[in-house]
C-alpha cells in the first residue's frame, strides 16, 4: 500500500456545555473522543455512524476549521496541529472540504465565476485571464457548461449546485478532499450522477477522499476502507469487503443488518437494538455501546475497549475480541 | 374480497402563489385496501405530503386549494357509508381526524407542543376520542407509550418534548396516532429523520400494529428499502402525478415506467459491488415549471414524439398494475382508470 497522506493520533474534540446566569461551563460534549486512523494516498476512506456520532466534527477538526481539544494530525508527513494560522491557510490549499448542503454553502449574491475564482485569487494563482479560464475548465470537468460562470446559485438545481461545490473544492488541485455527506441532500435519481462524478474525478486526479455519510450503501459504493463511529469513538475500521462480508463489532453488525434492502428477495436477518442512542454529553462508562449491545459482558460496563488490529488491517474496539488478559475471548 | 377504505380519484391540489400556480398534486388517483400498507414513493417535491394533507383536510388555504377530484372514505363497519372528504363539513372533518384517520407528520417537533408534557398531549387526544375519566385516560396513555416501546413510560408522561430524543418523539407521535384507534394511519416519512437502527425499531412496531389492529397504513417515503420492508402495494409519483402503481414485488422487481426503472437501477446495491451506477440524466422539474406532455419526457431514455405533445393516461397493464406511459398504450387509447 502507498504511504499515509493523513495520520490522526488520539484526536479529541470536546465542546463546552455552558449554563446558568454566568454561562459557566457545566460539562462537555465529547463529540470526538480519542480517535486514531490513517488515510493512504489515493484511497477513499469512508466514515459512517449514526447522527451526532461526531463525523462532521472529525472532518472539520482535520482541516482545523475547528481546533482539536487534543491529539495530533499529520498531513503529508507534517504535523499540522502545530502550524500557525497563516501556515495552516497555505496548507489548506491541499486539503479541501465539500459540505452536505449545496444550498447553504454557496453565497447567493455572488456569481458562480466569482465563487470559484475566489480561492485562486486568495492564493494568487495565475493572472485574471488565466483564472477565468481555469473557472471555465473546472466547470466543464464537473459537467456544467463554462458559460454558467455568469449565473447565480439560485439558478441551479440541487444536483448542479453540488457540482459547483465539487468544482470549488477541486480548483486548487488539492491532494485531500473531505466530503461531508455530499449526496445526502440530493434526490435519489440525482445521487448516482454525483457519485459517479466523484468517483471519476478521484481516479482521474488520483485524489484522496474522506467520505462521510450515514447512508451505508453510498459509503460502500465509493470507499476502499471504512471506519465506523459510535458516540465520538471509532469502533471498527476495515476494508470495505471485509466489513460487509464479516463485520466484527456488535454495533457494526446491527447497523448493517438494519439497512432495509430494496430487493424483496434479499432476506435480512435483523439484529434489533434496544433503547436509544445515549447523549455524547454523558456517554456510558466502559464501552459506549454497552447500553444497547446484545453481547455486553460485565467488563464492558467498566473498561473502555481500545481499537486493536485483530486480523491484518482489520481493527475493532470490543472486549469480545480482546487478546491479552486472562479472559481470552478471541473469536 | 378486499375492499378499499380510501379511494382518491383525480385529485388536484394547487397552490396559488405570487409566482404563479403550482400544481403540486395534479390528477392523483389511488386506493388503500382495508388492513394493507400502501407505499407512496417519489422524489422531493413530487406531491406526497400535499396528497396526504389533502386527505386530512389540512392543506394550508390560502395559498393551497383542492381544485378537483374526490377523496372517498368508506367505513365498512358502519353500514358501508361513503363520504367524500373534499365535500364534508369542517366539523365532520375534525371528527374524522380525531377518530378514524390519523397522521404522523414528517417532522415530529412541529406537531408536538413544546409547552405541554407528553402525557398531557396524549390524554387530550384520548379524551377527544372517548368519554372517559382523566385517570383512565392517563393509564391508557402509559399503556400506549409501552406499546410503542418507550422505556420508563410512567416517567416519560411527565416530560416535555425537548427532553426526548428524535426516535422517542417519533414513537410518541405514533402513540398519539394510535390513541384513537384509527382505521387509517397516514405516516409521512416517519423514519427519514431517524438513524437506521432506530428506524428498524419503528418499522417493526408499525408492522406489528398493522397486523394486530388490521389498521390500513399509507406510508410516504422516498426510501425503496423501507418500501420493500413494510409495504404490500406501491404508488410511484413523479412531478404531481401517479406514474405507476402495483404490488410491491412487481414495482421493485419488474417496474414498467421508465422513471421507476431508472430509480431502482440507480440505487447503489448493498449485496453486490458495481463500478459505475446507472443514473437518470437531467434534473427533477422545478415547482411551477410548465410541463407539456409526459412530465418525465425530458429525462426519459425511451422518449418518442407522442410523449412530448400529449399527456399519457394511466394504462392498465395487469390486474392492479397501472403505468402512465405511452409505451404501454395504443394509439388513440383512452383507458382511463
Ligand atoms: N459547535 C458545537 N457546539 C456544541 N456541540 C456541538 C457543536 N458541533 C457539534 N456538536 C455536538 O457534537 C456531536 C457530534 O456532532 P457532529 O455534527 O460531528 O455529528 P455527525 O456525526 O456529523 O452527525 P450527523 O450525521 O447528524 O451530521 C453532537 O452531539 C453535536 O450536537
Ligand atoms: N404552502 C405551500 N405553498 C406553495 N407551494 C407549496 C406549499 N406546500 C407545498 N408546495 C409545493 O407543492 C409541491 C409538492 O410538495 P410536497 O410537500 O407534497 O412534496 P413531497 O413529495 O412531500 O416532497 P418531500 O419528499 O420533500 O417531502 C412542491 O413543489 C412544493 O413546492
Ligand atoms: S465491548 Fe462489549 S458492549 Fe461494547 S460492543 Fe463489544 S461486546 Fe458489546
Ligand atoms: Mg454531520
Ligand atoms: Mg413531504
Amino acid at each position: 500500500m502507498s504511504k499515509p497522506l493523513l495520520e490522526v493520533q488520539g484526536l479529541k474534540k470536546y465542546f463546552d456545555i455552558t449554563g446558568g446566569i454566568f454561562s459557566r461551563k457545566t460539562g462537555d460534549i465529547k463529540a470526538v473522543d480519542d480517535v486514531s486512523f490513517s488515510v493512504f494516498e489515493g484511497e477513499v476512506f469512508g466514515i459512517v455512524g449514526e447522527s451526532g456520532c461526531g463525523k462532521s466534527t472529525t472532518g472539520k477538526v482535520l482541516l482545523r476549521l475547528i481546533e482539536p481539544t487534543d491529539g495530533k494530525i499529520f498531513f503529508d508527513g507534517m504535523e499540522i496541529t502545530k502550524l500557525s494560522e497563516e501556515e495552516m491557510r497555505k496548507t489548506r490549499r491541499d486539503m479541501q472540504i465539500i459540505f452536505q448542503d449545496p444550498y447553504a454553502s454557496l453565497n447567493p449574491r455572488h456569481k458562480i465565476g466569482r465563487i470559484l475564482g475566489e480561492a485562486l485569487k486568495i492564493h494568487g494563482i495565475g493572472s485574471k485571464i488565466e483564472q477565468q479560464k481555469k473557472v471555465k475548465d473546472i466547470l466543464e470537468i464537473v459537467g456544467l457548461p463554462g458559460e454558467h460562470a455568469s449565473r447565480y446559485p439560485h439558478q441551479f438545481s440541487g444536483g448542479q449546485r453540488q457540482r459547483i461545490g465539487i468544482a470549488r473544492a477541486l480548483i486548487l488541485n488539492p491532494k485531500l478532499i473531505i466530503c461531508d455527506e455530499p449526496v445526502s441532500a440530493l434526490d435519489v435519481s440525482i445521487q448516482s450522477q454525483i457519485l459517479n462524478l466523484m468517483k471519476d474525478l478521484q481516479e482521474k486526479f488520483k485524489l484522496t477522499y474522506i467520505f462521510i455519510a450515514h447512508d451505508l450503501s453510498v459509503v460502500k459504493h465509493i470507499s476502499h476502507r471504512i471506519g465506523v463511529m459510535y458516540l465520538g469513538r471509532m469502533v471498527e475500521l476495515s476494508s470495505t469487503e471485509d466489513m460487509f462480508d464479516n463485520p466484527l463489532h456488535p454495533y457494526t453488525k446491527s447497523l448493517l443488518s438494519a439497512i432495509p434492502d430494496p430487493d424483496p428477495d434479499f432476506i435480512q436477518e435483523r439484529i434489533l437494538l434496544e433503547g436509544d442512542v445515549p447523549s455524547p454529553s454523558n456517554p456510558p462508562s466502559g464501552c459506549a455501546f454497552h447500553t444497547r449491545c446484545p453481547e455486553a459482558m460485565d467488563i464492558c460496563k467498566n473498561v473502555r475497549p481500545v481499537l486493536q488490529e485483530i486480523t491484518v488491517n482489520n481493527f475493532v474496539a470490543c472486549h469480545l475480541y480482546e487478546v491479552e488478559g486472562d479472559n481470552n475471548r478471541n473469536r | 374480497m378486499k375492499k378499499p377504505v380510501l379511494e382518491i380519484n383525480h385529485l388536484r391540489t394547487h397552490f396559488f402563489t405570487d409566482r404563479g400556480v403550482i400544481p403540486a398534486v395534479d390528477d392523483v388517483s389511488f386506493y388503500i385496501y382495508e388492513g394493507e400498507v400502501l407505499g407512496v414513493v417519489g422524489e422531493s417535491g413530487c406531491g406526497k405530503s400535499v396528497t396526504s394533507l389533502s386527505v386530512m383536510g389540512l392543506v394550508p388555504n390560502p395559498p393551497g386549494k383542492i381544485v378537483g377530484g374526490e377523496i372517498l372514505f368508506r367505513q365498512h363497519s358502519v353500514n358501508e357509508t361513503t363520504e367524500n372528504l373534499v365535500k364534508v363539513s369542517k366539523k365532520r372533518m375534525r371528527q374524522i381526524r380525531g377518530n378514524q384517520i390519523a397522521m404522523i407528520f414528517q417532522e415530529p417537533m412541529t406537531s408536538l407542543d413544546p409547552l405541554y408534557t407528553i402525557g398531557f398531549q396524549i390524554i387530550e387526544v384520548i379524551k377527544n376520542h372517548e368519554k372517559i375519566s382523566k385517570k383512565t385516560a392517563r393509564n391508557k396513555a402509559v399503556e400506549l407509550l409501552k406499546l410503542v416501546g418507550i422505556p420508563r413510560p410512567e416517567e416519560i408522561v411527565h416530560e416535555y418534548p425537548h427532553q426526548l430524543s428524535g426516535g422517542m418523539r417519533q414513537r410518541v407521535m405514533i402513540a398519539m396516532a394510535m390513541a384513537c384507534d384509527p382505521e387509517i394511519l397516514i405516516a409521512d416519512e416517519p423514519t427519514t429523520a431517524l438513524d437506521v437502527t432506530i428506524q428498524a425499531q419503528i418499522l417493526e412496531l408499525m408492522k406489528k400494529l398493522n397486523r394486530e389492529k388490521s389498521m390500513s397504513v399509507m406510508m410516504i417515503t422516498h426510501d425503496l428499502g423501507v418500501v420493500a420492508e413494510i409495504c404490500n402495494r406501491v404508488v410511484v409519483m413523479y412531478a404531481g402525478k401517479v406514474v405507476e402503481e402495483g404490488d410491491v414485488r412487481t414495482i421493485l422487481k419488474s417496474p414498467k415506467h421508465p422513471y421507476t426503472q431508472g430509480l431502482i437501477q440507480s440505487l447503489p446495491k448493498m449485496n453486490q459491488r458495481e463500478e459505475r451506477l446507472y443514473s437518470i440524466p437531467g434534473n427533477v422539474p422545478k415547482p411551477g415549471e410548465v410541463l407539456q406532455g409526459c412530465h418525465f419526457a425530458d429525462r426519459c431514455s425511451m422518449v418518442f414524439n407522442r410523449c412530448v405533445n400529449e399527456d399519457p393516461e394511466l394504462y392498465m397493464l395487469n390486474d392492479g398494475h397501472t403505468c402512465r406511459c405511452f409505451l404501454y398504450g395504443q394509439e388513440g387509447d383512452d383507458l382511463n382508470v
